[in-house]
């Protein structure tokens, strides 16, 4: 029986404190080079596509901008239409938010990406964020919590029925008879909702993709339950064996009410990796990147975010603070998502207490253990073994892998990684298709036409 | 200021209009036309790069947010046109990394469109075209572009209604895109052009002291910042207008660096150059270099007839003669080379010429009508920058916020 095939995603390091940017082989994560190396080799691994996170306001602690991580970065959709100049194959996915943006415009340029690449686009949907980043909007901050999921949903909708809104045969341009459309009312749409009154006349023709391939992230109840009703791809948190073997049963058992089946959704989790000649020296390198990437400095921030309140008189390498978080609105800090992850400060303080006592570890050390994502450590060979593992056991369908290094980071992982999991006949030695749809082994996007029905 | 010659080199600027096939709504039916490629990245980097082998200083990249229609003001139905088109943005983004000295300006539509959102992404094309980034700014008043987006009321007015230009609707638009254009200005200047400084021994990456709110506060919307992308290489992306009338030369003189006008002739032209100055005078900026380049739809063959007979040609096919708001030439490139030069000498900057059909009409810009202006000595041999601002003999600017200090 064929293994079942690996699907992995490259990740351009970005703003958070993964992100080494003080060792001397960190360049740019601005100039276009950078970007154009980073996928190039992602393309020469054959993966199946490079992701860019979104920024839309800097972050913020203590009521100053945050200058211990990589601030700043270009805008997503510009960035990869560029790189679609340079690549051939490589799927292009992007986070987009639905709060800052309007249907109709998101549409435009998801199918303007997608016909500018040839069939490669890929769109993160991601619901919020708040009135801090909304001061740089003309929406403002002014839409609420439940708002904004509902927005999301209403959202996905709408841009669904832009792209649908051409049939993909209309265009005949007949340069004799002098006929360009087949008929005189492509792109037509209404769109009628609690946020939304839109209509008028789609100005793109339906894209190589047809709709640009979905990916969403998140793992509450109504998360696992809008992606399984409506992505192509989740970004998972759960790249353990077993949490990632219980995560994928439950995604995947939900696709059959949406009249969807297994292979209709991807489960991608999130994950780093430390290589080295042996399994030792990787370890030895893993130690050393989490300590670059948790100084003291950044351990006592990460602790201000969790307890709220200003901890700068604190010894990172002394005790965790002894008082509880301060709970409710958060002042401390701004624009972070890893804030909205601590859902029960003072639970969250007892249990990273709890790992300090238990094992001895200063701040820093509590911090470099509780904030780690998971990294694959070890030797090419190792790695390769881990990643095949997960996918051959139903931990996951691939990875997302963010290497801690711009640009060269991902360099040595497809120079002695790939090739293994490629002789493991768990990944793909070449492209079979073109598109990112077909990358990831995905049906054709739904179409509003019978292609039967299509005249020669 | 008037951009005077300046030593030595020839000062005139070319710029280059792409629109679908070509200004000529029949052109898609030209031999060479290419109407299914389109929608293709590399039907847009082939048309650039021609005009990059002629050395333009510039292409424009024209877009609407709606759908394409042969009425400013109303959607048609037509299926003999060209329709569907693509967001000219992300085509300047596609084409920046394979061209190397051209400027690329695509259209942004402000009246609806975020300016936080259209700031980095000119931003991000003037790192990936490393300096070749600029954008042309552009309102709509269309009821049926509102609609695309269901948040605002675009109200009808009577543009020919006297004091349009002063007050109401219209005046509101172009206000609304002058405040678009200081944010966008804001935001680029946000942030220092040395406020990475990657401090090993301080853990910082960035100096926050280099990094600036923009607290902008307009009628129609406020912005914080700073940007989230770092200043561009040229600074300032150079900021360009399509201007036809008293209110949009207002807007040009107030926000732009380049100004499309539409003159019938030298007298025109002469006429339109002073408003513009007088506007820019009128906002503060009469020190500072603005080009203003008269727009040409062109029709050009080596042979005067030929050209004729071919604009004739796709007349025909379209049941009617070309309308445009620009000057119609048909001819030869040395007519159409004394046609510039005597704008350029009534003190224009130069020209933007629309290709009447593509590739076509710019193959003869390129290889007819360029080699004959170098033979008069009237335009460079080569590329003297490798960014849009230094073709255009624009300085870097200081930053506001560096020089507030």
């Amino acid at each position: 029986m064929p293994r079942k095939q690996i699907h992995l995603a490259a990740h351009f390091p970005g703003v958070n404190n993964t992100t080494v940017w003080s060792d001397p082989a960190a360049g740019s994560h601005i100039e276009f080079s950078s970007f154009a190396h980073f996928a190039r080799t992602a393309e020469r691994a054959k993966f199946d596509f490079l992701f860019l996170a979104e920024g839309l306001r800097l972050r913020e602690q203590n009521g100053r901008i945050y200058d211990l991580d990589v601030v700043g970065r270009p805008d997503t959709f510009a960035i990869l239409a560029a790189v679609a100049a340079v690549t051939d194959r490589l799927g292009l996915a992007g986070t987009i938010n639905s709060t800052f943006n309007e249907p109709y415009e998101v549409a435009r340029q998801f199918a303007s990406l997608d016909h500018l690449s040839a069939g490669r686009a890929a769109w993160n949907v991601v619901t919020s964020w708040d009135e801090f980043t909304g001061e740089n909007f003309r929406r403002g901050g002014f839409l609420p919590q439940e708002k904004r999921y509902s927005r999301a949903k209403e959202f996905l909708s709408a841009t669904g029925t832009l792209w649908d809104s051409w049939d993909g045969d209309e265009i005949v341009a007949d340069k004799d008879s002098g006929e360009f459309l087949r008929d005189g009312d492509p792109g037509r749409f209404a769109i009628r909702s609690d946020q939304f009154d839109v209509t008028g006349r789609f100005a793109v023709p339906r894209s190589p993709q047809g709709r640009p391939v979905i990916l969403q992230a998140g793992d509450s109840e109504e998360g696992r339950e809008f992606a399984a009703s409506s992505s192509d791809a989740i970004f998972s948190r759960h790249a353990e064996l077993e949490a990632g073997r219980a995560f994928y049963a439950d995604v995947k058992g939900r696709l059959a009410r949406y009249g969807r089946e297994h292979s209709d959704l991807k489960i991608l989790p999130a994950a780093t990796f430390v290589l080295g000649d042996t399994d030792a020296e990787a370890a030895e390198k893993a130690d050393v990147v989490r300590y670059q990437q948790v100084s003291g400095q950044t351990a006592i921030k990460f602790a201000e975010q969790l307890w709220n309140r200003d901890l700068s008189d604190r010894d990172p390498d002394g005790p965790l603070p002894a008082e509880d978080p301060i709970v409710g609105e958060n002042t401390v800090s701004k624009g972070r998502a890893s804030v909205r992850m601590y859902r029960d400060p003072i639970a969250t303080a007892n249990e990273w207490r709890a790992v300090a006592e238990a094992k001895g570890l200063s701040l820093r050390e509590v911090i470099v253990e509780v904030t780690a994502r998971h990294t694959f450590v070890g030797s090419a060979s190792t790695v390769a073994a881990a990643i095949d593992e997960s996918v051959q056991t139903d931990a996951s369908d691939g990875f997302v892998l963010v290497p801690h290094i711009t640009p060269g980071g991902l360099d040595e992982f497809a120079d002695t990684v790939v090739p293994l999991l490629q002789e493991r006949g768990s990944f793909r030695a070449d492209y079979e298709g073109t598109t990112l749809r077909e990358h990831l082994g995905l049906k054709p996007s739904p179409t509003t036409t019978d292609p039967t029905e299509v005249s020669p | 200021m008037a951009i005077g010659p300046t030593s030595g080199s020839p000062d005139l600027h070319l710029a280059v209009a792409l629109a679908d096939c070509g200004w000529h709504p029949a052109a898609w039916r030209e031999p060479g036309a290419r109407p299914h490629d389109l929608l293709t990245g590399g039907y847009w980097a082939d048309l650039v790069s021609e005009a990059e082998r002629g050395l333009a200083d510039l292409v424009t990249v024209d877009d609407t947010l709606g759908l394409q229609s042969s009425s400013p003001f109303r959607p048609d139905s037509r299926t003999d046109q060209v329709r569907g088109r693509l967001d000219a943005v992300l085509i300047a983004n596609r084409v920046g990394p394979v061209t190397r000295n051209i400027g690329i300006v695509p259209s942004q539509i402000v009246t609806h469109t975020e300016p936080f959102h259209a700031s980095k992404a000119i931003a991000t094309l003037d790192y990936v075209s490393t300096g070749r980034a600029g954008v042309q700014l552009r309102t709509s008043a269309r009821p049926e572009d509102a609609a695309l987006f269901g948040r605002r009321e675009i109200p009808a007015f009577d543009r020919d209604a006297p004091g349009a230009d002063d007050t109401g609707p219209l005046a509101d638009l172009f206000d609304e895109a002058a405040d678009y254009a200081e944010v966008l200005r804001r935001l680029w200047d946000s942030w220092e052009d040395d406020a990475e400084i990657r401090d090993v021994a301080t853990g910082r990456f960035v100096d926050i002291g280099k990094l600036h709110y923009i607290d902008f506060d307009g009628a129609s919307f406020s912005v914080r910042g700073p940007s989230i992308t770092p200043r561009p290489p040229q600074g300032q992306p150079p900021i360009a207008v399509l201007a036809h009338r008293t209110v949009a030369y207002r807007l040009a003189g107030r926000a732009a660096d380049l100004v499309f006008v539409t003159p019938r002739d030298d007298a025109d032209a002469a006429g339109i150059l002073g408003e513009v100055r007088d506007e820019q005078d009128r906002a503060g900026r009469g020190a500072e270099p603005v080009h203003v380049l008269g727009d040409v739809v062109v029709f050009l063959d080596s042979d005067a007839s030929a050209a004729r007979e071919r604009k004739a040609r796709l007349d025909g096919l379209l049941g009617r003669e070309l309308i445009s708001d620009a000057h119609v030439f048909v001819g030869t490139p040395g007519e159409l080379a004394d046609l510039i030069l005597s704008w350029r000498a009534a003190g224009l900057s130069g020209v933007r010429l629309r290709p009447g059909a593509l590739p076509y009409d710019l193959e003869r810009i390129t290889r007819d009508l360029v080699p004959e202006l170098q033979r008069r000595g009237a335009y460079r041999t080569a590329y003297t920058s490798d960014t849009l601002r230094g073709n255009l003999g624009l300085a870097r600017p200081a930053n506001r916020y560096a020089t507030a200090r």
